[in-house]
C-alpha cells in the first residue's frame, strides 16, 4: 500500500514538477508570478483533447498539438500584454494582478468555447501494469516516463545549452546579461516558448492522469504548483523538479494508515501546504533556492 | 586631429524628476584610461549608464567610433564593442565562472569563443583554476575580476568600470589596478569612475572632475592631482604626499567631499 502511495505520487508529483518548472522559467527571468498558469494547461489539454477525439488523432500527435498550441499562446499573450506592461515598467504586484485577470478572462474564455462538461481523451483507463506491489494505469506510466524525459531533458537543455546558459544569466541578472550582449527580448521570448510547450504538456499528462477533466481543471493545480515552485526555491528549475515530485509523493502518502490513520484525501492540499510552511521554516530559501543577502 | 574613440558631448541624463547629468562633456581614445572623479552625487555612475544606454539621455549626444549611439540599447553597444562593468551586482552568481565567461563571449562568433576565453583566463590564473566554481561564492574581488574577464572576453574596445575598488581590500585593489594597465595595453579604452580619486588620477591619462553634473575641471591625471583648486576642493586639501596618495588611506569617500 505505502509503495502504491509513493508511486500514485510520482505520477502527480510529475505533472507538478513539469508545471513547476514553466511557471519558475519564466518568474526567474521576468518576476511575474504567472497566476495565468493552470489556465493555459487547460487550453493545452483541451486543444489535445479537440485533436484525440472529433480529429481522430493518435494521443502523441494530440499532446504534442496541446504542447504547440498553448506554446503561440505564451507568445501571443506576451507580445499582448505582457510587453506593453514591461515597457510601462509595472512592478511586480501589476504583473501578479494583470496575471489574475488574464487567469479569469483565459478560463471564462474556455467554458465559452468548450462548455464545462467533462470530458476525456480516447484511451482504455482499465489497462493496468503491475510492477511489484504497484499497479499503474497506462496513462500513470505515461505521464512518469514523460516527465522523466521532460526532466531530464530540460535539465541538459539549460546545463548544457547556449540557449540555457542565457536564460539562467538572465536569471540571475537582467540588466547585466544586456550588458553581456544578450537581447533580452529574444530570450524573453523563448522562455515564454518553453513555458507554454511546458505548460500544454503537464496540462494533457494531468487531464491524462485524472482520466475526466473540464476546463476549470487548471486552476485546481496551480497552487499544489505554486507550492512547488517555492518549496524548490523560487526562481530555480532543477528546485522546482525536486519541489514538485517531493510535494506529489508528500500528498499521497499522507493519506497512508499507516500514518496515524491516514489523511482523509479529502485534505491533499492542505498536506501540500504544510509541507510547504514547514519546509521553509527549515530552509527558508527553498531547496535549491540563492540565500539573499539584504 | 582624429575623432575620438568615445565622445560626450553636452550629455543631459537623470531619474523621474531629478536632472542629475547638467551637460557633461568627455572623450577617450583607446589605450587610454581616463578616470572620473568627483564627490557623491556628482553623477559620475550616471554619466556611465547614460552613456551605456541604462538611464536615458535627455540632451546631448554620445558618439561611439564617430558614430552617434545615444540611446542605443546596451546589448547592442556591447556588439559593437563597448562593455561595462558595474560596481556591485557585475557577476552571474548561480552561473560558473566559465559559464559567465561563455555568455560574455556570446557577441563573438562561435568559432572564436573558446579561444578567447583561454586567452583572457591567460591574464586572470586565479580564475583559470577556479573556472568551475559558481561566481556568487567568490569574494567581492574576486567577482570584480570576473566582471572584468566577462567583459574582455567580448573583445571591447572600451570598457566602463563603475567603482572598480569600491569595497575592496588593499590588496585586491592593487590587483585591480594593475590589471588595468594591462588592459590598456592591449588598446583598449578604459573609462573608470572612482572615489578613490587619488589612486584613479595616479593611474590616469586623463582625468575629469565632475561636480554636480557638470564639468569642473579636466587634464592629465597627475595636472589634476597637483592642481591646488582640484586638491583643495576635491582630495581634502593636502597635496602633502601626493605620491603616497596612492595607498588607499588617505583618500576616503569623506575626504572627497567638496567644502561647499
Amino acid at each position: 500500500m505505502f509503495l502504491q502511495l509513493v508511486a500514485n505520487g510520482l505520477v502527480t508529483g510529475s505533472v507538478y514538477a513539469i508545471a513547476a518548472v514553466g511557471v519558475s522559467l519564466v518568474y526567474g527571468i521576468l518576476r511575474l508570478v504567472n497566476f495565468a498558469y493552470g489556465d493555459m494547461m487547460a487550453f493545452g489539454a483541451l486543444i489535445a483533447y479537440g485533436v484525440d477525439g472529433p480529429l481522430h488523432q493518435s494521443m502523441i500527435v494530440a499532446a504534442l498539438a496541446g504542447m504547440a498550441a498553448t506554446a503561440a499562446l505564451a507568445l501571443a499573450l506576451d507580445v499582448v500584454l505582457w510587453k506593453p506592461l514591461r515597457a510601462r515598467r509595472a512592478g511586480f504586484m501589476s504583473l501578479f494582478l494583470a496575471s489574475i485577470g488574464l487567469a479569469l478572462v483565459l478560463r471564462q474564455a474556455l467554458l465559452l468555447a468548450a462548455g464545462s462538461q467533462p470530458r476525456s481523451y480516447r484511451v482504455n483507463p482499465y489497462r493496468v501494469f503491475v510492477l511489484g506491489s504497484v499497479r499503474l494505469s497506462e496513462q500513470q506510466l505515461i505521464a512518469v516516463a514523460a516527465a522523466a524525459a521532460t526532466i531530464v531533458a530540460v535539465g541538459l537543455f539549460l546545463t548544457l545549452t547556449t540557449v540555457g546558459r542565457v536564460l539562467r544569466a538572465m536569471a540571475d541578472d537582467r540588466a547585466l546579461a544586456a550588458v553581456a550582449g544578450i537581447d533580452v527580448g529574444r530570450a524573453t521570448r523563448v522562455a515564454w516558448l518553453i513555458s507554454g510547450l511546458l505548460a500544454g504538456l503537464a496540462g494533457v499528462l494531468a487531464a491524462l492522469v485524472e482520466y475526466s477533466f473540464d476546463p476549470n481543471f487548471g486552476f485546481q493545480l496551480l497552487l499544489p504548483v505554486f507550492a512547488a515552485v517555492v518549496l524548490g526555491g523560487i526562481g530555480s528549475a532543477y528546485g522546482a523538479l525536486a519541489g514538485g515530485l517531493a510535494l506529489g509523493v508528500a500528498q499521497e502518502v499522507s493519506t497512508w494508515s499507516g500514518f496515524a490513520g491516514g489523511v482523509n484525501p479529502v485534505y491533499k492540499p492542505v498536506v501540500a501546504f504544510a509541507v510547504l510552511a514547514v519546509a521553509l521554516m527549515i530552509r527558508p530559501q527553498g531547496f535549491f533556492g540563492q540565500a539573499r543577502v539584504g | 586631429m582624429t575623432t575620438p574613440l568615445l565622445e560626450v558631448s553636452a550629455l543631459e541624463a537623470g531619474y523621474d524628476d531629478a536632472l542629475i547629468l547638467r551637460g557633461v562633456d568627455l572623450a577617450a581614445d583607446a589605450e587610454q584610461i581616463v578616470a572620473i572623479v568627483g564627490p557623491n552625487g556628482a553623477g559620475k555612475s550616471t554619466l556611465l549608464k547614460a552613456v551605456y544606454g541604462l538611464v536615458r539621455a535627455r540632451a546631448g549626444s554620445v558618439r561611439f567610433d564617430g558614430e552617434d549611439v545615444t540611446g542605443v540599447r546596451a546589448d547592442r553597444l556591447t556588439r559593437r564593442g563597448m562593455n561595462l562593468v558595474p560596481q556591485v551586482d557585475n557577476v552571474f552568481p548561480t552561473l560558473t565562472i566559465a559559464e559567465n565567461l561563455h555568455v560574455g563571449a556570446l557577441v563573438l562568433p562561435r568559432a572564436e569563443r573558446q579561444a578567447e576565453i583561454v586567452r583572457v583566463l591567460e591574464l586572470f590564473p586565479l580564475l583559470a583554476e577556479r573556472h568551475r566554481q559558481r561566481a556568487g561564492s567568490l569574494s567581492g574581488g574576486q567577482r570584480k575580476l570576473v566582471a572584468l574577464a566577462r567583459a574582455l572576453v567580448a573583445r571591447p574596445r572600451l570598457l566602463l568600470l563603475d567603482e572598480p575598488s569600491a569595497g575592496l581590500s588593499p590588496i585586491a585593489i592593487d590587483l585591480v589596478f594593475e590589471k588595468l594597465v594591462e588592459i590598456r595595453s592591449l588598446g583598449i579604452a578604459i573609462v573608470i569612475v572612482e572615489q578613490n580619486a587619488r589612486r584613479a588620477l595616479a593611474l590616469a591619462d586623463i582625468g575629469y572632475v565632475l561636480d554636480t553634473g557638470r564639468n569642473a575641471y579636466s587634464g592629465p591625471g597627475r595636472t589634476l592631482l597637483d592642481d591646488p583648486r582640484v586638491v583643495d576642493l576635491y582630495l581634502g586639501g593636502s597635496r602633502s604626499g601626493t605620491i603616497a596618495s596612492s595607498s588607499t588611506s588617505t583618500s576616503t569617500p569623506s575626504g572627497m567631499n567638496p567644502a561647499t
